[in-house]
């Protein structure tokens, strides 16, 4: 099962002939993703890694088939143009690696998504994978290394910083926990898929039996898995680790922003938060293994 | 997050067709009298800098005459306020305000979505009223699709009960604040307080506007030096820094100085993370063993050699430092060995003598530390590499020792030496920088190992020397990714042929400068 993609979803790259699309081309190839074509305009007719390259998504759709997930790597001022296009030819999940997209961009793009219903990842993220499955964006780097950090399992990953997230899954692995899917959410302020919304579809997932988060100081993501739970819509084990204790608390930028963010936002609020509704807050980083082992341990079988 | 100043703000509001007070910004008392005079009424002086509660710290004053004004604005320009020195100020017609409201656009992250906040309540106690009074404040969600029509904003300011003439007005300014804020890409657009005068006129009385980083580059007309947030005036290394970041846009290169000079008995460290939550970690590894950090610096997203290279060269300008650590998460998907490159180019040219450690967990750690153990053994300096395996509390602590083992010693800056392209070499020009081969060695070289060496294989030999396999325009255009394989592999293994220069303008004059300090002090 996994979320969000597996072995059998149809990919396909924009801006494929780029500096890390090409990189990453081989990564999503070598690991067993199936990487149907590639899009950059002009550049039609060729093919990177043997995967036949297209001028719009719409022609890649209609001469190689359906196509479920757009992988995005064109450079941050074309993001916009290229995520719209996916959106409007019917792919239903974009990942967008690149990151310092305007957010203004992201909204755009937010909007449009919701009115067709598609999803993103991104943007400014490394990707995400299912172990033994296939993986989107550049997570792992290298197919071997992708291999050898990530293994199948029971343990759901979703984190905020992208070397935190193969950090934090390469520990697990060590440990001998596997994992179901493993996201980096992205960096960014807006997001497409935040943690709430990856912790909703691991509830859903019969192969995720617990998750891990890893969250930072800065929005409400937290504090609304927090809510999630409290409302019984997240029922499974939540690890969680908040990052960001030591740095100066998030200034805030406006009255406007104060208002809207209220009580939240700051590592204090989301600890407590979590704490609350029952999620396990781990101090170090190097504690999540222990503690995933200790919940597998106690977990019915 | 790029502030913009009041004056600038209100340039911003004017063209959207949204009243400001007639006035000017002005940076001499002279001109402030000029400007006062066209005025013709009592006018108010306010200070451009990016504090709250100007009012209180005397940073707003008011004057009845242009005299006044000129004497009160040679006392505001040139006060200190927090860190930064008043350059401006703002002078303006005195309004005479019947009512004060609160309007503002900020970006709401869980809804995806712009959020317009407008309160019939005004003023510095707006973050209060909204706690105690949810009701006086009213919240919309936009759709950005479809903007922010009219008669949605006439419904919001009837929830806060705003009626008769008034609200057709607010409605319409409302719209417009919101087009603003789209077409300056603004983070956050407040007016606060936005007033209705004596004689029914709506004003944006102050305001203020956060620009997101990410889209300054669309707009060169704001002016901002550095795109992200500081509480104080950025330093020359920070601008060095930026400009270097600004024109590579492969990876991400973030510079922050946290004291320029590393004066007194404290033990300052150079620090190069790697990713925002990794630095983090790495970041509080090396305070609990009582550094402090001269710079905090985040090379990030994949950047290539010659970025990491200008990161060290930047960082190995702050006097006084006692080591430098470099760590990111320790899983990395990047290909670790780009940054190992440059690292050992720019610690070469440096022949640093201070211990370094370097964190270099993640794809190809195992060529990356081997890249730092071979080519950096003949330096002064101690440099230790570490893999996804050691934890940052471990690299942390092999600093301290190596530290405590160096006697303690600090590093003194070089002069910034470019090393020259000799005549007749073959050149080519990359993205940043250029790259010669002196032909006139290659024919005692055996391996043409350079040829291999290169990754992306933009290179061949032709007559028994390497050139071009591509032409000039693809290799300055990123076919060379600056990787400098090349250079390492012929400096080490060969004829020392060729020579890559990666130029950081403004580095050398800064460095003249910290150079006649350090002597100065001895
Ligand atoms: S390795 Fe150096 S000396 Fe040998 S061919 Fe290449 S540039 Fe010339
Ligand atoms: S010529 Fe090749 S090896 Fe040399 S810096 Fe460019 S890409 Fe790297």
């Amino acid at each position: 099962m996994a979320i969000l993609v597996n072995e059998k979803s149809r990919v396909i790259i924009q801006g494929i002939t780029g500096r890390e699309g090409m990189a990453r081309t081989r990564l999503m190839k070598d690991y067993g993703t199936q990487v149907v074509a590639g899009v950059t305009p002009g550049r039609g007719g060729q093919d990177v890694y043997s995967v036949p390259v297209f001028d719009s998504v719409a022609q890649a759709w209609e001469k190689q088939g359906p196509v479920d997930v757009s992988v995005v790597f064109v450079p941050a001022a074309l993001v916009r143009g290229a995520a719209l296009e996916a959106i409007d030819a019917g792919v239903q999940l974009l990942v967008i690696v690149p990151d310092r997209v305007p957010i203004h961009d992201v909204l755009e793009i937010a909007a449009r998504a919701a009115e067709k219903g598609a999803r993103f990842v991104g943007p400014n993220t490394l990707g995400l994978v299912s172990p033994g499955k296939a993986v989107l964006g550049m997570i792992g780097g290298r197919a071997e290394r992708a291999r050898e950090w990530f293994k199948p399992g029971f343990v759901g990953v979703s984190s905020r910083s992208g070397g935190m997230t193969s950090a934090i899954s390469y520990y697990l692995t060590r440990a001998g926990l596997g994992q179901s899917t493993i996201v980096h959410v992205g960096g960014d302020a807006v997001v497409g898929l935040s943690h709430p919304e990856v912790m909703a579809l691991f509830e859903e997932d019969p192969e995720t039996e617990m998750a891990v988060m890893f969250g930072e100081i800065g929005t409400s993501q937290e504090e609304r898995v927090a809510d999630l739970i409290e409302g019984g819509r997240f029922t499974k084990p939540l690890i969680a680790y908040i990052g960001g204790k030591a740095a100066k608390s998030g200034t805030r930028f406006s009255h406007a922003g104060a208002i809207v963010e209220g009580s939240r936002g700051s590592y204090e609020t989301k600890v407590k938060r979590l704490h609350e509704v029952g999620a396990h807050i781990v101090e170090a980083i190097s504690d999540i293994p222990a503690k995933a082992r200790e919940i597998a341990g106690s977990r019915p079988k | 997050m790029a502030r913009l100043f009041e004056y600038q703000s209100k340039k911003l509001l004017k063209q959207g067709g949204i009243p400001v007070p007639a006035g000017e910004v002005a940076s001499s008392p002279e001109d402030v009298r000029r400007i006062a005079e066209t005025i013709g009424r009592p006018v108010a002086l306010k200070i451009q800098v990016w504090v709250t509660g100007r009012a209180g710290i005397g940073g707003i004053q008011f004057a009845d005459t242009p005299e006044e004004a000129a004497a009160k604005a040679g006392q505001l320009l040139g006060m200190k306020v927090k860190n930064f020195i008043v350059e401006r100020v703002l002078v303006e017609e005195k309004l005479d305000i019947r009512a004060e409201y609160f309007a503002g656009v900020v970006i709401d992250d869980a809804a995806k979505r712009p959020l317009f906040i407008f309160s019939p309540v005004g003023g510095t106690g707006i973050e209060e009223i909204a706690r105690l009074h949810p009701e006086k404040v009213a919240r919309k969600t936009i759709d950005v699709l479809k903007g922010f029509p009219e008669h949605e904003a006439r419904n919001m300011l009837l929830q806060v009960g705003v009626k008769g003439r008034l609200l057709p007005k607010l409605a319409d300014l409302l719209t417009k604040l919101y087009q603003v804020a789209r077409t300056s890409d603004a983070r956050s657009a407040e007016l606060n307080p936005l007033v209705l005068t004596a004689d029914d006129i709506l004003y944006a009385a102050d305001c203020h506007f956060v620009v997101d980083d990410y889209a300054v580059y669309r707009h060169p007309e704001f002016g901002i030096e550095i795109a992200r947030e500081f509480d104080r005036p950025p330093t020359e290394l920070e601008k060095i820094a930026y400009n270097v970041e600004e024109k590579d846009y492969r990876g991400t290169f973030y510079f922050f100085q946290m004291v320029e000079q590393t004066a007194g008995s404290e033990k300052y460290i150079g620090f190069n993370g790697a990713g925002g939550g990794g630095s983090m970690m790495s970041m509080d590894a090396v305070l609990n063993r009582g550094f402090k950090l001269a710079n905090y610096c985040d090379t990030s997203g994949n950047p290539p050699a010659s970025k990491v290279y200008r990161a060290a060269k930047i960082i190995l300008s702050q006097p006084g430092i006692m080591g430098y650590f470099a760590s990111g998460s320790g899983v990395a998907s990047q290909e670790q060995y780009h940054s190992a490159r440059g690292l050992t180019k720019a610690f070469q040219e440096e022949k640093l003598d201070i211990p370094a450690v370097i964190r270099l967990g993640g794809n190809f750690e195992e060529k990356a530390i081997e890249i730092l153990q071979t080519y950096l053994k003949d330096i002064p300096a101690i440099i230790e590499g570490y893999g996804r395996d050691d934890s940052p509390e471990f690299c942390a602590g092999r600093l301290e020792e190596l530290v405590t083992k160096s006697g303690g010693r600090r590093y003194e800056v070089r002069p910034f030496v470019e090393t020259p392209i000799p005549e007749k070499a073959y050149v080519f020009e990359t993205v940043t920088g250029r790259i010669s081969f002196d032909h006139s060695k290659c024919s005692a070289c055996q391996s043409k190992g350079c040829v291999a060496a290169c990754a992306p294989k933009i290179l061949k030999i032709e007559d028994g020397r390497p050139v071009l396999a591509i032409t000039p325009e693809e290799a300055g255009k990123g076919k060379c990714t600056e990787c400098l394989a090349c250079e390492i592999f012929c400096k080490f293994h060969e004829q020392d042929a060729i020579v890559i220069q990666l130029p950081i303008p403004g580095l050398k004059e800064y460095r003249d400068r910290i150079i006649a300090g350090q002597d100065e002090n001895q």
